[in-house]
């Protein structure tokens, strides 16, 4: 019997959804079948890696993750430049994380003023983060929005608990937004449908189904994407075709594999390469269940992952 | 295209004899089209409704066993495309080259690697399954002198015998004899000869081709050799063409089921940057591959490519929980602060996470809530003080620490009365919401 490849012909599509401002602006998403599968249709853009940035320095993160920036975290302004310059970074996500009140607890007059100076000192498209904390980060990112007024930025992430306020700043000042749910297709879906109805464009809308590490719940993520995806392409789902995002750094540099020394745990190996195969690793694998935005923390995972991808396309 | 029951049913002897176990023949037809039951129950079945009901009952990708003993792995049967839909059956085999032109000290250290490769992660042994010995110096006594060497230090991992010269595929498989290796490499010049030498030596043929077209002619014709057991390779390299390849060879043999390409597939991921390699491999787990070939092992690398095979193959309908008992995160000592969450296993996950993040050693106890998180698990009235009282009682935790002082999820904080009149002689501490709360939290206690 003669092989007859078995392609498919979907009824819908990935919305495209385009960042920034000028030459260095980016559109990601746009396709109309399964991620990287470019024999049986468009696949006009490249998944876009983010590096994520701190409005105040990386205390937190692990040593090996802090290293490639110890001399320019201090400062989110110079920190956001080196990205650009030196790591040839094509977007920036500056995540406000000194605003949460568990933390330094910075005012939103803080946020505004450090997205302004960001913005002045780069030309690359930026994603604005809140602290993920529900109830402060509805005053931080309406200030952050009005401060990047017109600059065509992503604002997030927008949750079931503060969609109204984040989504209303997010249209008033043209941005996009991202709208975040807890690994369930059906919340998502809902939380995309919430939004629009406020009368925010869906195609300016980018999902997070919520990111997990590898080995800790990324089968989840890498399941409720592909899900997503199909329900997009196969049911022409409009309210699951924006693209989606995969905040990885954050989930990463958080969990044992990436901070635990050779000498505690011999059987592991190299720490430090331990931890950016383990981010990079966790990309690749969410590009293939349909993340087309990634934030990502260690240069060389960023690199070995935009190197994939470039074998991808 | 798999049977339907009543296709089934009217090739069965319809006698309703119930010796299959079943009331009835078509009853049994049923749970042979839900792959519930095999044909083998029934006695009575014609030789001839064997051999239909066999190649339409047949797993879409062929399901082989490579390897002998303890070290043997399964490979194929796989049903769907997504994981989401049933659970991908076979975990990927992992493999490292070991190239014939290496030096004999270099050889040892390679084989000596695989066998120490076996971790324990979550209760599972992962290790690298096989060796692939590749034949790059095209030099017959070399291959076998390398053979001989893997097959001595390492008798009983499995392995791949990639060459496209039948004499040296013959040599080296007679080093294995019993052992089902793969004797990879029959392409479409050397089909017939490396055909052979599989049949006679019991061996799974790997086969070679250039595009899907050329691939499935190539195991029809060494499928009428003689040949069942095969491994295929599309000749796909860069990782676009793993993607494309492998989705439509499983699309091929999962929807149309196309016989030709039912077999196990086999990636070859090897480049000279390690980490762009894994990441290779990682394109191939994730999409379908059965066998990814590495080049190098690093232990770092290992516990990444392993615990991607793990997430990717778990199954998917199995709650989503750990088991129940009190965790002890970090050097927990009788002093240590005691949490309290519920036993969902993302919620496990990202709170032992936060806490390990902390670097304040601590006692977790994970208490059954059916798999629902801390505010699904309280609303449901399975996360209730006299149930969290009576679990606390029970784990025998009072003889493990000093304190008294239990500290709950910032979500539940309504309960701590509650919990303190059952709960005697403890105190309750409400801790954050939110579990990336808990580090700034821990260490304001212990500051
Ligand atoms: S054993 Fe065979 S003939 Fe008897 S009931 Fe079962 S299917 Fe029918």
């Amino acid at each position: 019997m003669a092989f007859v490849a078995p392609k498919e012909t979907y009824s819908g599509k990935v919305y495209q959804v385009n960042i920034g401002t000028g030459a260095n602006a980016l559109s990601f998403g746009g396709e109309n079948v399964l991620p990287f599968n470019a024999f049986e249709g468009a696949v006009p853009n490249k998944p876009v890696i983010a590096y994520e940035v701190q409005d105040v320095p990386p205390s937190d993160w692990p040593e090996n993750v802090q290293k490639p920036y110890s001399s320019v975290s201090g400062d989110p302004v110079t920190w956001a430049k080196f990205c650009q310059e030196t790591l040839k970074a094509k977007a920036i996500a500056l995540r406000l994380v000194g605003t949460h009140p568990d933390r330094e607890n910075r005012s939103p007059e803080d946020a505004a003023k450090t997205v302004k100076d960001v913005l002045s000192a780069i030309n690359v498209p930026l994603i604005i983060l809140g602290s993920n904390h529900a109830e402060k980060d509805s005053p931080v990112l309406i200030a952050a929005a009005e401060a990047s007024k017109d600059k065509n930025c992503i604002i997030g992430k927008a949750q079931e608990a503060n969609y109204k306020t984040i989504a209303a700043a997010a249209m008033a000042n043209n941005h996009k937004l991202i709208a975040m749910s807890e690994l369930d297709i059906n919340l998502s879906k809902q939380l995309n449908i919430l939004i629009t109805q406020m009368g925010f464009d869906k195609e300016r809308l980018i999902t997070d189904p919520m990111c997990s590490a590898l080995g800790y719940g990324l089968e989840y993520t890498y399941s409720v994407m592909e899900r997503i995806r199909l329900a997009a392409l196969t049911q022409n789902d409009l309210t699951m075709q924006p693209p989606m995002l995969a905040d990885v750094g954050m989930y990463v540099w958080k969990i044992k594999e990436t901070q635990a020394p050779e000498s505690e745990v011999p059987l592991w190996g190299n720490a430090e390469e331990r931890g950016i195969a383990w981010e990079a690793t966790t990309a690749a694998s969410l590009i293939m269940a349909g993340a087309e935005l990634l934030i990502m923390r260690h240069p060389k995972a960023v690199s070995a992952v935009e190197k994939v991808i470039e074998e991808l396309v | 295209m798999a049977l339907s029951g009543v296709e089934i049913f009217k090739l069965l002897p319809k006698t309703n004899c119930k010796k299959c176990g079943h009331p009835t023949c078509l009853a049994f037809a049923m749970k042979l089209a839900q792959r519930q039951a095999t044909l083998d129950l029934c006695p009575d079945v014609s030789e001839d409704a064997k051999k239909i009901l066999g190649e339409a009952s047949a797993p879409p990708v062929r399901p082989i066993t490579f390897g002998t003993g303890d070290r043997a792995v399964k490979m194929g049967e796989e049903t769907v495309l997504f994981r989401h839909d049933k659970k991908f059956v076979n975990p990927c085999i992992l493999a490292v080259e070991i190239k014939d032109t290496l030096s004999e000290s270099d050889i040892t250290k390679k084989t000596e690697e695989v066998l120490s490769s076996e971790i324990d992660r979550v209760g599972q042994k992962l290790r690298i399954d096989a060796i692939a010995l590749t034949n790059v110096s095209g030099d017959k006594a070399k291959f076998e002198a390398a053979a001989k060497i893997i097959s001595s230090k390492a008798p009983n991992v499995p392995v791949i015998l990639a060459t496209t010269d039948p004499a040296a595929a013959e040599a080296a498989a007679k080093l294995f004899a019993g052992k089902r290796p793969i004797i990879y490499g029959a392409g479409p010049v050397n089909a017939e000869a490396m055909a052979n030498i599989a049949k006679a030596e019991k061996a799974i043929l790997g086969v070679t081709a250039g595009g899907l077209d050329e691939l499935s002619a190539l195991t029809e014709k060494i499928k009428a050799l003689g040949v069942e057991d095969m491994v295929i390779d599309s000749g796909a390299k860069k990782a676009k063409d793993i993607i494309g390849n492998n989705t439509l060879i499983r699309r091929a043999a999962v929807k149309k089921n196309f016989k030709a390409l039912g077999y196990p597939v086999i990636n070859f991921a090897q480049r000279d940057d390690s980490l762009h390699e894994a990441l290779i491999a990682a394109v191939g787990i994730a999409k379908y591959a059965s066998i990814v070939v590495l080049s190098s092992i690093e232990k770092w690398k290992n516990l990444v490519m392993f615990t991607l095979r793990q997430n990717i193959y778990t199954d998917p309908q199995v709650p989503m929980q750990v088991e129940q008992k009190i965790y002890k995160i970090g050097e927990a000592t009788p002093d240590s602060p005691l949490t309290i969450t519920t036993n969902f296993s993302l919620t496990y996950f990202i709170v032992s996470g936060e806490i390990e993040n902390s670097k304040v050693p601590c006692r977790l106890a994970v208490m059954d809530c059916e798999g629902l998180s801390v505010l699904t698990a309280w609303a449901a009235g399975k996360f209730t003080a006299s149930k969290i009282a009576a679990f606390i009682k029970e784990s025998g935790i009072e003889n493990e620490v000093k304190h008294r002082e239990l500290i709950i999820p910032g979500y539940v904080a309504i309960l701590s009365g509650s919990i303190e009149e059952k709960l005697e002689g403890w105190k309750i501490t409400v801790g954050p919401r939110e579990a990336n709360g808990l580090p700034a939290f821990l260490k304001a206690r212990t500051a």
